[in-house]
């Protein structure tokens, strides 16, 4: 294989799992002989037979059935087939998997993934990014990787770990986002990555928008000469809090971008803990640029506005870079 | 042949003595609970399973070790039968750091997933799926005659968790069975405000699983129903759903005086109390004679009373030794300043 995408590592990861160890397994719609909505199931349950199961239309049911697999010591994978029916099964996902090493003892080790985040015309309910509404429940980890090297090394580790897991993989990166190979080594889960090293403005960010970021990055140091340092997060819960208050202390200034709607979401969380911990690090309030405050428009037009792009993103950074 | 003399054939006499005197143990233990939480000695509320010792107890004794069950808030003696301990009741409830859940969670939301024993949530029909996820590991797992069985009121049929769970379990053919206490109200809510099929049990053609009706105030039926049904899943014949009638005898929690209920439910057959027909029934069989019956409530009085006063005094978890982390994975933890 010359090149791999986002999409395939998630395929392979998947593979890999099965393939390492019995107790794994993968229960969702479409996921058996038709490999899915987007094919990242794709020729598994011929490989893998009577591991990579078709589950009824019950998001709740798949949710709660992982569940009741993982206390029996299974290992199941779901793929919810947008990160959107995850409200379906909500119930089980906050209330029963991530209560369940809290009350019990017993180790939960689910991992959800969620196809998330918006792509031309899909709309209100085919687009979301709900990486915030996890990542507020105690007991679950949340990871939103945003490069084809963490798509693969985080879905592993989420496998293995013992903690439910909502893996928020983005649908825009599926297919754009190449890598030559897959790694063999990989930084842990829990670690946020600089990007792009900087020293005027820090902008901190995860999942697809990393790409819009670090490309207004590149036209910022073209065009008015600042170099900005890009965090990207890679998991939102655990959250590096260290690594962003270090970039922070370089550049004196943050911009936190995030696809998902602004209320409660991880970019005020991000800002939350830097005015907290590093208010004298500042040297301007810091920002955030968020998707707009209404359900994700269907058209293009309206979308390509909805959601932060590089040049909302540059627009932004140049305004806090005169602050 | 009368169907108590059947149902005497199939669960065996001992086995009714013994399904008694766990009814009886759950019921005295309930008794005690109810004066605690008056006393005050209980945080937060009592859900008591009175009227509905029968048809749970039938659950319990029918399970074997191995097996997979999850009860649900009126479940003492089901419970009981399964292996929970008077012990363990009570530490869950008056909140003593050595029980199961060690103050982090209280009263009916207990169990021990390792041990096949799983702690509801308090969201009607979640556990539904949990335990036919559970039998669907263990058949990929190559363990089979295992049974998983969960219990259910007649409002927790009308959550979209029992139908997906019930359909998934069906799809997959799994050894579930689900037991329906149809106790008439769903905390005041009366059947004909819950659902409009002339039975619950009719549903089980809906989703393509055996349905069985029990009479849920008499011991004896419940036995063969619930046994049969619990056999016939262990057999390789897919779900089962057991309905059965019954009246909760006590408010939804001690804090609900039932006012809503309507009386006359008292005065028919659904509303007699299944600790006294089984008690009967002992004694019109010869299975038991009057003076045991008092012996038996005697041995559990005292066991009780021993154990509450001995809980009474264990430790209150201690918030300066909780760990306050919802993870295992101990490095994931995140930080808040």
């Amino acid at each position: 294989m010359s090149e791999i995408t986002y999409l395939e590592a998630i395929r392979e990861a998947q593979a890999k799992a099965l393939a390492a160890d019995p107790r794994v397994f993968i229960y969702g719609q479409d996921v058996g002989v038709f490999g899915g909505a987007f094919k990242a199931t794709k020729n598994l349950a011929k490989e893998f037979p009577g591991r990579v199961m078709d589950a009824p239309l019950s998001e709740d049911a798949i949710v709660g059935m992982a569940i009741g697999a993982a206390i029996e010591g299974a290992r199941p994978i779901v793929e919810m087939q947008f990160a959107d029916f995850s409200t379906c099964g909500l119930n089980q996902i906050v209330n029963q998997a991530a209560t369940l090493y809290y009350r019990t003892g017993v180790n939960c080790p689910i991992v959800v993934r969620l196809p998330s985040g918006g792509t031309p015309g899909s709309g209100p309910f085919h687009s979301q990014s709900m990486e915030a509404l996890y990542a507020h429940y105690p007991g679950l980890i949340v990871m939103t990787p945003a490069t084809v090297e963490d798509a693969y090394s985080m879905l592993l580790e989420a496998v293995a770990i013992e903690d439910p897991v909502i893996f928020c993989e983005h649908k825009y990166l599926y297919y754009h986002l190449k890598a030559p190979m897959l790694p063999d080594v990989a930084m842990p889960v829990g670690k946020a990555r600089i990007a792009r090293p900087g020293r005027d403005l820090t902008i901190v960010t995860y999942s697809a928008m990393l790409h819009e970021s670090l490309a207004a990055a590149e036209e910022i140091a073209e065009m008015d000469g600042f170099e900005i340092e890009v965090v990207d997060l890679r998991s939102v819960k655990p959250l590096d809090t260290d690594t962003v208050l270090a970039s922070v202390a370089r550049t004196g200034r943050m911009l936190c971008v995030g696809e998902a709607w602004p209320w409660g979401g991880v970019c005020a969380e991000v800002i939350a803990r830097v005015m907290t911990e590093g208010f004298g690090l500042l040297d301007a309030p810091p920002q955030r640029l968020n998707a707009k405050d209404t359900p994700v428009p269907y058209h293009p037009a309206l979308w390509g506005t909805h959601r932060p792009t590089a040049s909302a993103i540059v627009a932004a950074a140049r305004q806090l870079l005169e602050t | 042949m009368s169907e108590v003399v059947k149902a005497r054939e199939s669960a065996g006499r001992a086995e009714l003595v013994r399904a008694y005197r766990i009814m009886l143990s759950a019921r005295v233990l309930e008794e005690k609970l109810a004066a605690l939480y008056r006393g005050g000695k209980i945080k937060g509320g009592v859900f008591l399973g009175k009227g509905q010792e029968a048809l749970s107890v039938s659950v319990g004794i029918h399970l074997r070790k191995g097996d997979i069950f999850a009860p649900l808030i009126r479940d003492q003696a089901g419970r009981m039968a399964f292996g929970d301990t008077i012990l363990d009741t009570l530490r869950t409830y008056l909140g003593s750091s050595l029980g199961s859940m060690h103050g982090r969670d209280g009263n009916i939301h207990r169990g021990r997933p390792r041990e096949g024993y799983y702690a509801m949530i308090s969201h009607l029909g979640a556990m539904v799926p949990l335990v036919a996820g559970g039998l669907l590991a263990r058949r990929m797992r190559g363990e089979n005659g295992v049974v998983g069985a969960t219990c259910i009121g007649d409002g927790g049929t009308s959550t979209g968790a029992f139908h997906e769970g019930l359909n998934a379990a069906a799809v997959e053919k799994l050894p579930l069975v689900v037991v329906v206490a149809n106790n008439q109200y769903a905390y005041s809510t009366p059947n004909d405000r819950q659902f409009a099929c002339a039975d619950l049990v009719e549903r089980a053609a809906g989703y393509g699983v055996a349905g069985h009706k029990a009479d849920g105030t008499d011991l004896a039926e419940c036995m063969r129903v619930v046994g049969g049904a619990i056999d016939a899943a262990r057999k390789g014949a897919g779900p089962q759903l057991v309905v059965a009638d019954l009246l909760r005898l006590v408010g939804h929690g001690e804090h609900d005086d039932a006012s809503y209920v309507d009386p006359s439910f008292r005065k028919q057959h659904v509303g007699r109390d299944c600790l006294a027909v089984a008690a009967e029934m002992l004694v019109a069989e010869g299975l038991a004679t009057e003076e045991q019956l008092a012996g038996w409530r005697d041995e559990a009085e005292l066991e009780v009373d021993e154990i509450a006063a001995r809980v009474q005094r264990e430790p209150e978890p201690d918030p300066a030794e909780e760990e306050w982390t919802a993870l295992s994975t101990r490095e994931l933890e995140d930080h808040f300043a």
